[in-house]
Order: structure tokens, then sequence, then C-alpha cells
């Protein structure tokens, strides 16, 4: 079994929700978080006082899923989220060592 | 029927002191709005119960003295004649029909008048000294300014004092009301000491951003109506035609003004920093408000509007200046009812009120910030020494919320056992 965790733009939230539900994808987790990459923050006046806007609004989505699955589930971020220009985001991929579904007490694939 | 119109006009003049002290209350809302909206969210509980208390210690403190000191002095005089007591009081019909015209007007409408004022010229206080200064620290101090601060200032001027016979000018309060706020709190923040981290040691300004800007644009708004009471109401009569057009005067005056100092904050603003900052724009209008507050009555509506433009000028360069000098003042409070207050002092004299005059007005500004910033300064300094203006730096970066209040605005998590 494997994590996805993507880091989106907020807007393709929707999109990338669709293309999944689209592939057989059953649940996800998102979050609300901040983040930059090598995209650079810029700086704004608040009163007449400097700041710097470095965190960027993103949304992260979390997914688990069987490794049959892992390689569609890629692709349909990938085409979702993707608009070519910087501050698109990254997908992370990791090993997921047990999932246990609360209510019955399944384990594995089952409870994914 | 001559009896019945001198009923009627009581009643009317008695009625319309009464709504608009209404309004006049209402600008706490304002003022709890506004300042919330200016502070982090982990300061918000603690401002807004500052703001409720303040009022409701301003009306209890005014109740049991500072109405009888504000209007128990001799004409021309420096103290008064009574210092402690309720000295609320209506005439009788007997008595008012008896007077001549001369008591038009319940006495217990006139406190309830006077009594919002105080609770506004306190109220401008408390956005200086924000999110970093004990609550009960600053309630004290609310009890002595209220008690005994500004009704002082208030009888030299209003209450027939001798700055009144000096022929100092000031219709509802540029100088009585908003640099006396202003006053005070500039000498409790240069006691207090700006929020941490708000100033690098080259002395550059680092940006603190307020929470909730709605809440801050509707306390704006809030203020805005409320004022149409502040000033509409000190006319102090309503009852015929000429008092009935005087008062219309005032109301468009100052709508008139608030506009031109939104606009011309609102361009400076653009100008100076290449946006357009809604903060500013919020203190451009309370600054065109306070600038017409001394004379809303003499001016035509199109001086009205450039009386408040120069108010909103003036209001964002002294945000700036306020900074580079190193007085943290997280709403403008300073800049909007102290900078500005002096500015709609001095405009009475181009106002063509005949009774104005520059040294008069020189005078009024002198002693009023004299008075308030020694006393208070003396009164926070006190504070200070025996328990203490400001929280400790760990309970500043917590937030006052949980320090002061224990309560958060915005509770995330919480769990019940």
């Amino acid at each position: 079994m494997k994590m996805i965790t993507a880091v989106i733009k907020p807007f393709k939230l929707d999109d990338v929700r669709e293309t999944l539900a689209g592939i057989g994808v059953q649940g996800v987790t998102v979050t609300e978080v901040k983040g930059f990459g090598r995209q650079k923050g810029h700086t704004e006046l608040y009163r007449g006082a400097e700041y710097v806007v470095d965190f960027l609004p993103k949304v992260k989505i979390e997914v688990a899923l069987p490794e049959s699955m892992v390689d569609g589930a890629v692709e349909a971020i990938l085409n979702s989220a993707r608009t070519g220009k910087i501050g698109d985001g990254k997908i992370f991929i990791t090993d997921l060592q047990e999932v246990i579904r609360i209510r019955t007490g399944e384990t594995g694939d089952e409870a994914i | 029927m001559e009896t019945d119109i001198v009923n009627l006009q009581y009643a009317l003049d008695t009625f319309y002191f009464l709504v608009m002290g209404a309004f006049v209350m209402w600008m706490a809302a304002g003022f709890a709005m506004l300042e919330a909206g200016l502070v982090r969210a982990k300061n918000t509980t603690e401002i807004l119960t500052k703001n409720i208390a303040l009022y409701a210690v301003a009306c209890t403190t005014y109740l049991v003295m500072g109405y009888t000191i504000m209007y128990g002095g001799s004409e021309g005089g420096i103290l008064p004649d009574t210092w402690f007591g309720n000295s609320i009081g209506n005439a009788t019909a007997d008595e008012v029909l008896a007077s001549g015209g001369d008591t038009y007007y319940s006495g217990a409408s006139d406190f309830f008048f006077q009594v919002v004022f105080v609770a506004t010229a306190m109220s401008i206080v408390s956005g200086a000294v924000a999110e970093r200064m004990k609550l009960w620290a600053f309630l004290a101090f609310a009890i002595v300014m209220t008690g005994f601060i500004y009704p002082m200032q208030g009888m030299w001027k209003w209450g027939g004092g001798f700055l009144d016979a000096a022929g100092f000018q000031d219709f509802a309060g540029s100088g009585v009301v908003h640099l006396t706020g202003a006053t005070a709190a500039i000498a409790g923040v240069l006691l207090l000491g700006p929020r941490k981290g708000k100033y690098t040691k080259d002395g550059k300004a680092i940006a603190i951003p307020g929470s909730n800007l709605p809440l801050s644009t509707l306390g704006m708004f809030i203020l805005w109506m409320g004022w149409f009471g502040f000033n509409g109401g000190s006319e102090l009569m309503v009852s015929n035609i000429d008092e009935a057009n005087a008062v219309s005067n005032v109301f468009v005056n100052t709508n008139a003004a608030a506009c031109g100092g939104l606009l011309a904050a609102l361009i400076t603003a653009r100008f100076m920093f290449g946006k357009a900052d809604l903060t500013m724009a919020i203190n451009g209008a309370l600054a065109g408000l306070v600038a017409i507050t001394a004379e809303p009555l003499s001016w035509t509506a199109g001086w009205a509007t450039l009386v408040g433009a120069v108010g909103g000028v003036l209001v964002v360069f002294s945000v700036i200046l306020m900074d580079k000098i190193k007085i943290d003042d997280p709403v403008g409070a300073i800049s909007v009812h102290g900078v500005v207050g002096i500015w709609g002092l001095i405009a009475v004299c181009f106002s063509g009120n005949e009774d104005a005059s520059f040294g008069g007005q020189l005078l009024g500004i002198g002693v009023i910030f004299t008075w308030v910033f020694v006393t208070s300064l003396i009164v926070w300094a006190i504070l200070k020494a025996v328990v203490g203006i400001r929280v400790s730096e760990q309970d500043e970066y917590d937030g006052v919320d949980l320090s002061e209040c224990g309560m958060e605005a915005y509770p995330e998590f919480v769990s019940s056992k």
C-alpha cells in the first residue's frame, strides 16, 4: 500500500477530486496549507511597513491506495492539477505500513 | 396653547437628545469592531472585553463623580464647586414653563448625552495600547480618566470654565473628546512600549496585519453613523426652524467630511504605497469625521469635504511618522484623534465662525494637551510601578486572550471532559 501526498493549487482541488473519483479512488483527506518551492514570494506594504509574502496558499491531498492503483492516480493528479505555470505543486509517494478502518476493524487492502 | 407649544418643544428637544445620545452609544460598537479587526486573532477576546468594560466603567464613574465635576463649576472657573455625587435632575413642568425657554430639555437627557461622549474619549485609548497591556491596569486608568481627567478639561470648555470664557471653540469635541483621548493614549504608549517584534534594531517597522478586515470596515461604518449623533446632537436643539436647519447642515457636513477624508487617505496611500490600503481608507474616513467635529456647522458642504480631506492626508503621514519615531499604535488612534483633532481645532479659524481666534484655539489645544498628558502620564506611571501595565513576554507571545481572559476568540480543538 502507498500513501500519495499531493500539494496543489487550491483552485485545482475540484478537478483533481473528480478525476480521482473517475478512476475509482474512494476517499481522500484534504488540508489547507501554505508553502513555497522554487516559486519566490514578494513583498507587500501594510500601513507603510513592508512584509514578505513567502507562503502561498495550497491544498494538500492525501490518498491511501493499493500499489496497483498508484500509477493511475499519479497520472490523474498530474493531468488535472497541472497549469504549466510555476507553483503547480508536487506529488510525494510514501510506503504505507498499515491501514485500519475504525468502524469495522478491517485492515490492509480491505480497509482502503 | 402657549403651554402646549412649550411642552411639545421640550419633548421634541429631549427626544432628540436621547436619540442622538443613543447614536453616540452605538459608536462603542464601532470602536469594538474596528479594533477587533485590526489586532491579531490571539488578542481579539481581550480587546473586545476591554471595549465593553471601558464603556461600563465610563458610564458608572461619570455618574458617580464625573458629571458633577464637569457641570458643577463657576463660569470662567478652573475648579468645580462639587466633586462627588449624582447631580442628575429633571426640572418639573412648572419650573420649565417658568424658565422662559432657558430649560428646554430634560436634565437626565443631558446626562445621557454627555456620558456617551466620555465613553467615546476613553475608547480611543484602547486601540493604541492593544495587544500588550494588562486589562485590569487599563480599566484602573479608565476610572481616573473618566472620573477626573476628562471631566476637568470638559468643565473648562463645555462646563463654561476658563477655556470657554477665553473664546476657545469646540462644537462637538475635536479637543474635549478626541485630542483628550489621543493624548491619554500617547502618554500610555510611551510608558508601555511597542509590541514585541514591531520594530527591528535599525528602526524599521515590521507589518503586523489585522486579522479581520470585514469587522474593521463594519466598525468604520458604525462609527460614521454614530457620528451623526455626536455632531448632530451637539447642536443641542432641533425644535424650531433655525435649529432644524442647523442640525441638517451639521449632518450634511459630517457626512461630507468623512467622504473627503476617506478619498484623500485612499489616494494618498495609493501614491505612497502603490496599492489601495483599506485600513488607511478607514482611518481616513474617521480622520475626516474628527476634523469636522470642532466645527460641523459653519462650513458649506464643499468646504467640509476639504476639511475632512486635509484630515485624511494628515492621517496617512502621521501613521508613517509614528512608526518612524517608534510609537506603536496598532489602529492609528493617536493619528486619527490626536493629530487630526488638532487640525480640526485650528480649522475652525477658517470656517467663518466669528467667535473663533487663533489665540483661543491654541490656548485650548495647549491646555487640553498639557493637562491630559501630564495627569495621564502620572497615572500610567503609578500603575506601571505598582501593578505593571505590560503583560509578560510569554503572555504577549501566547496572546492576551489567554493571559487576560482565558478565552480564545476563534477556538479550535477545544476538548471538553
